[in-house]
């Protein structure tokens, strides 16, 4: 089990060819008390880059990326229900969802742990 | 001597131990009165006004379907109604109170003539479908309004109808679109500075254009590189505000003008800052296609609590031929008549169509117009002066103690900017606002424009005496100290205003936006 | 000048403080040739309050006030009896004079009434929710649209006969910009809504139906029918109500199973006023609440648990949501939604259950007696306070005979339709509580002056 870090604040876990999404703990941090999120139903078809969740603060609206390409296996409706999970567990239980990995490739160019710290730790 | 049988002996009572401030028996804290809700104190049987009740045998015309279920709504008697009202009234601030320096608002005196004035029954009793012949005074304010912003902006025309600044922007937006496939063109993006209020990309997507961002130079302008390298064909036009959100003067907006006619496209001025050239500038000789004009703000009438807004928007000879329904034209007798859908075929062929019912806010148009009048064009041109003086004031008493972002940009315009830089660890922009109220000032805009990271903007208005400004620049300044220090009791403000800090998080996640019984919530 | 308090002494301080020679200096970013130097020529110098009320007299006198004369004028603005005690509230500076209540600790005031406010629309409406208004019933008709479209992922629109032309024009209007697809044609002078035809319209692609109730010949359609008609599509049902004060007489359209419900507010508080401002009601089903435009006011508490109120979704807005916003909605129509509020709270439900009642009575008595003027029939079989005549002649050219003699007679569909020759003997007649019998009189002998 390997943990990726985006720049845009994404987390993912894989596994084989299934891969875990959420935003980071730093992300939320950013966001403050979480309000809303919305995420993709299962099956859905996602494209590295593009729109695949919604996150909502009281004054903040943010479009979750999807890190990687494939298909949504699993959607965490727990966060629906309770929003506040994001920001108790980003980066555990506040998960996003699941997608099958179209193009394992993709992942080549993310940050790990260590890396995305330092990173996030530059951004002040 | 009879000692005193009452009694009543003044004294100040003894300086004693004091007991701690509790709650009181009914929340209420003298002057600071506590009320229900409406469903708590009436009822379905009070009633404040005196009807005849229904004959039980009445029969009616309703085709079956009369009311057969209860609505739901309390009344109340009269008194209990005034007294429901008024002491809500007080749990609310407002300009009647004191300063209220929101940036991109102008919160200026509501003069009580124009409410004076529209309340005329030749006005406020009136209905939009009456014959023109009864209505010539009605048409004739709108068309004296109009004339004076035609004069105020150098435009050749304007369209009174839109209700409010972003249907305002509408309509501008779609005179762009209606001239565009006149010339055949699909063009498909509007450009908006990053720096915009959040309206203008709102508006241009619900007309079917992609916005693009432009952004926006050090200095706090829009970047003249980055706005003519994006230029070309599929440019349909830029939504600007000038005087800009910074506060900011555009000083190139001329050849942004120039720029975007060559290149095809229009220029959309949001006019929400006009309060600082008001009779100093005319935009239209600066090349703008489109302006609206919210008449709730530099033309003081009421906010309201949130509206009703109004929005005419005056327009170039580019784009006057597609300006909405209806519109009211002179004819060559003195009288006015309007032209709706039946007329438009010879007065305004090319009209983009009708925006709502009828023909605008008359009643704010009454209250602008008295407004005009009263000020006169050496009085307006007094105002814009006084506005930007009295923001440059404030940005130089306090730019020792906040992060002044542009200050070295030259004078600012009727808005002072301010950024969070300069405040502790801790310390947010929103606790400078909430203490702001337990100062007792209406705080500044907060968090806009986006592109100063904890934006304070302060519109103090041509309205505050130097007194007045000088007491809440003392109180910021403070404020703005305590914050440098890193004093996180801050962050427990407001403490003396109705309601302590609100849990908006609360609100939204599971809203609760009517009133249900007890127990069935 | 009266409304500036600044004195050429104060002027100067503040010009040395800032260190700029003259208020002229501090604009120097405008270019040289755009600034004026000297108060514009065209325009009249400042005046006074006596002077400036004498010229707004002048022009209000060269209007005919609807309180002058016997008027019967409806067709989406009602003209009630607004009590006293409305005007004087909203009036008070602490309303008139606040702005959007973004600090909600010191706008605790404004929000409570918009809570009450949401909570009576959705009550009188059948709904779950409502939101803080918007800025007429035409507008808000058209958002009704939008927002049917994003829930049902569909474009096009059905519109029924008897929504009021203007509400037709608005909505064609925007719907040519953003591809929305308009199924619509004008009304035939029958009192027939004609349901089955109208439900025959909507297919698999439909978004949904738009219908007003009572619709702009005053006639009453059923709006059961058409609600299960359009679910069985899958479509919607959107009902417009122009005339709040029938829903004290007749079934709320959420109970006969609207979706979305959206109305003008006016005839409730705020006046005629010429056409403006006036109130858009919006309310819909909780479930759809996240795709419902404009502002909308929340319970919650307070730091110290103190109940109190909040500006609240606002992600849905534009100042957070920018081209992604669910409109491009700034304002609300706060002051009119407080005037309904007052309105409807004196009111209560028993008085509006009366003030409905003495409308349609007066309306009934109207009806009689103008059908029995030679030369003019009754097209409606159910109306509430407002029906159409059929005269035997051109009622647009009656209108303006009959405004010569200064009686404000009524709402040609010849104005509303024009060019459409079917509809130009068609008058709609309004009467509500302000109506006197002696004004159904002067109308029915003006009528029989000129007719037949």
């Amino acid at each position: 089990m390997t943990r990726y870090f985006t720049q845009e604040h994404e987390w993912i876990e894989v596994e084989g060819s299934l891969a875990t999404v959420g935003i980071t703990d730093h992300a939320q941090s950013q966001l403050g008390d979480i309000v809303f999120v919305e995420v993709p139903a299962v099956g859905t078809e996602l494209a590295k880059g593009k729109e695949a969740a919604v996150v909502e603060s009281v004054k903040a609206a943010s479009d979750v990326y999807s890190p990687v390409s494939g298909t949504v296996s699993e959607a965490n409706n727990a966060i629906e229900e309770d929003p506040a999970l994001v920001n108790s567990a980003a980066e555990g239980e506040g998960w996003f969802f699941k997608v099958e990995l179209a193009d394992p490739g993709e992942l080549e160019d993310m940050m790990g742990e260590e890396e995305y710290r330092a990173f996030v730790a530059d951004l002040g | 001597m009879n000692a005193n049988p009452a009694g009543w002996r003044p004294s100040m009572p003894d300086p004693g131990p004091c007991a701690e401030a509790g709650e009181t028996v009914t929340g209420n804290r003298a002057l600071m009165l506590e009320e229900r809700l409406i469903f708590e104190i009436g009822d379905g049987e009070t009633c404040g006004v005196d009807l005849p009740d229904p004959a039980a045998d009445a029969t009616n015309r309703l085709g079956g379907l009369a009311r057969t279920s209860p609505i739901g709504l309390p009344g109340l008697s009269e008194p209990e109604t005034v007294r429901h009202y008024t002491r809500l009234s007080r749990q609310n601030y407002a300009i009647d109170c004191g300063i209220f320096p929101l940036g991109s608002c102008t919160m200026k005196h509501n003069p009580r003539l124009n409410e004076k004035v529209a309340r005329l029954p030749g006005f406020a009793d009136l209905h939009p479908l009456q014959p023109e012949t009864t209505v010539q005074g009605a048409l004739a304010v709108i068309d004296e309004l109009a004339t004076w912003l035609l004069t105020l902006t150098g435009m050749p025309a304007v369209a009174m109808s839109p209700k409010a600044g972003a249907h305002g922007e509408l309509c501008g937006i779609l005179c762009i679109r209606a001239a565009l496939e006149a010339r055949g063109e699909s063009r498909e993006v509007i450009l908006v500075p990053e720096s915009a209020h959040g309206t203008n990309p709102a508006t241009a997507a619900f007309a079917g254009f992609r916005v693009e961002a432009i952004p926006a130079g050090p200095d706090g302008r829009i970047s003249l590189e980055a706005l003519t390298g994006r230029l070309g064909p599929d440019v349909a036009g830029l939504m600007i505000t000038n005087p800009n959100t910074c506060g900011l003067f555009e000083r190139d907006i001329a050849t942004i003008c120039d720029a975007l006619h060559d290149a095809g496209g229009y220029v959309y001025c949001d006019g929400a800052n006009f309060n600082a050239i008001v009779g100093r500038v005319k935009p239209g000789e600066l090349g703008v296609d489109a302006m609206h004009i919210n008449l709730h703000k530099t033309f003081s009438t009421p906010h309201g609590g949130g509206g009703p807004g109004s929005g005419p928007v005056v327009l170039s000879e580019a784009l006057a031929p597609f300006a909405p329904l209806p519109m009211v034209l002179r004819n060559e007798d003195g009288s006015y008549r309007l032209v709706e859908e039946e007329s438009a075929g010879d007065d305004l062929p090319e009209s983009f169509g009708r925006m709502s019912a009828f023909h605008g806010q008359m009643g704010m148009f009454t209250r602008a117009l008295a407004y005009m009048l009263s000020h006169g064009a050496d009085g307006l041109r007094q105002v814009s002066g006084d506005a930007v003086l009295n923001a440059n004031y404030v940005l130089r008493q306090l730019e020792d103690v906040l992060e002044a972002p542009f200050a070295a940009s030259g004078p600012c315009m009727h808005e002072a900017l301010f950024g969070d830089g300069t405040l502790a660890k801790g310390v947010s922009t929103l606790d400078i606002a909430k203490a702001l109220i337990d100062e007792g000032f209406h705080p500044m805009t907060m968090y806009f424009p986006l592109v100063v990271h904890g934006a304070m903007l302060v519109e103090p208005t041509e309205c505050e005496s130097k007194a007045g400004l000088d007491e809440f620049i003392a109180a910021l300044h403070s404020i703005a100290e305590r914050a440098a220090a890193g004093d996180l009791s801050l962050t427990q403000a407001p403490r003396y205003a109705p309601r302590k800090r609100l849990d908006e998080a609360r609100a939204a996640r599971s809203p609760v936006l009517t009133w249900q019984e007890p127990g069935q919530a | 000048m009266r409304y500036l308090p600044l004195h050429d002494r104060d002027r100067s301080e503040m010009l040395a403080a800032i260190g700029a020679p003259s208020v002229d200096a501090l604009f120097s970013d405008v270019p040289a040739d755009a600034l004026l130097t000297e108060p514009i020529a065209e325009l009249p110098p400042h005046a006074s309050e006596l002077a400036v009320e004498r010229h707004m007299q002048r022009l209000a006198g060269r209007n005919v006030s609807a309180g002058s004369v016997p008027f019967f004028l409806g067709a989406g603005a009602y003209r009630h009896h607004v009590p006293a005690s409305v005007d004087h509230l909203i009036q008070r500076g602490e309303f008139l004079t606040a702005y959007t209540p973004y600090q909600p600790e010191i706008a605790q005031g404004t929000l409570q009434m918009l809570f009450e406010f949401q909570t009576q629309v959705a009550r009188l409406f059948g709904c779950e929710v409502a939101n803080a208004s918007m800025y007429d019933g035409s507008t808000a008709a058209w958002e009704a649209v939008t927002m049917a479209r994003r829930i049902t992922k569909r474009n096009k629109t059905v519109i029924a006969d008897g929504l009021h032309p203007h509400y037709v024009s608005s909505i064609t209007t925007m719907a040519r910009f953003t591809q929305d697809r308009i199924d619509y044609a004008p009304p035939a002078l029958s009192p027939d809504c004609a349901i089955a035809e109208l439900a025959a319209r909507i297919d698999e692609e439909t978004s949904c139906v738009l219908v007003q109730y009572p619709d702009i010949l005053g006639r009453l359609p059923d709006l059961a029918a058409l609600a299960e008609a359009a679910h069985e599509k899958g479509a919607m049902l959107v009902a417009v109500v122009t005339e709040p004060v029938a829903l004290g007489a007749i079934a709320s359209p959420g109970e006969l199973g609207a979706d979305i419900v959206v109305g003008e507010g006016q005839a409730l508080g705020v006046g005629l006023q010429f056409g403006g401002p006036y109130l858009g009601l919006f309310a819909c089903r909780e479930k759809h609440l996240r795709q419902m435009p404009g502002r909308v006011c929340g319970e919650t508490v307070d730091a110290d648990g103190k109940r109190g109120f909040v500006l609240t979704l606002s992600t849905r807005e534009q100042h957070i949501r920018r081209e992604k916003a669910t409109s491009n909605i700034c304002t609300n129509s706060g002051l009119c939604a407080l005037a309904f509020s007052i309105h409807m709270t004196l009111l209560g439900e028993r008085g509006l259950r009366a003030l409905a009642a003495e409308n349609h009575r007066l309306a009934c008595i109207a009806a009689d007696r103008l059908a029995q003027v030679p030369g003019v029939s009754l097209l409606n079989e159910s109306f509430f306070n407002e029906f159409c005549l059929v005269l035997d002649r051109n009622a647009r050219q009656v209108v303006r005979e009959l405004a010569a003699k200064d009686v404000l007679a009524g709402v040609s569909l010849g104005r509303l339709y024009p060019g459409d020759d079917a509809l130009s003997r068609g008058l709609l007649v309004a009467v509500t509580e302000t109506t006197t019998e002696e004004d159904i009189e002067a109308l029915a002998s003006a009528l029989e002056e000129i007719v037949a």
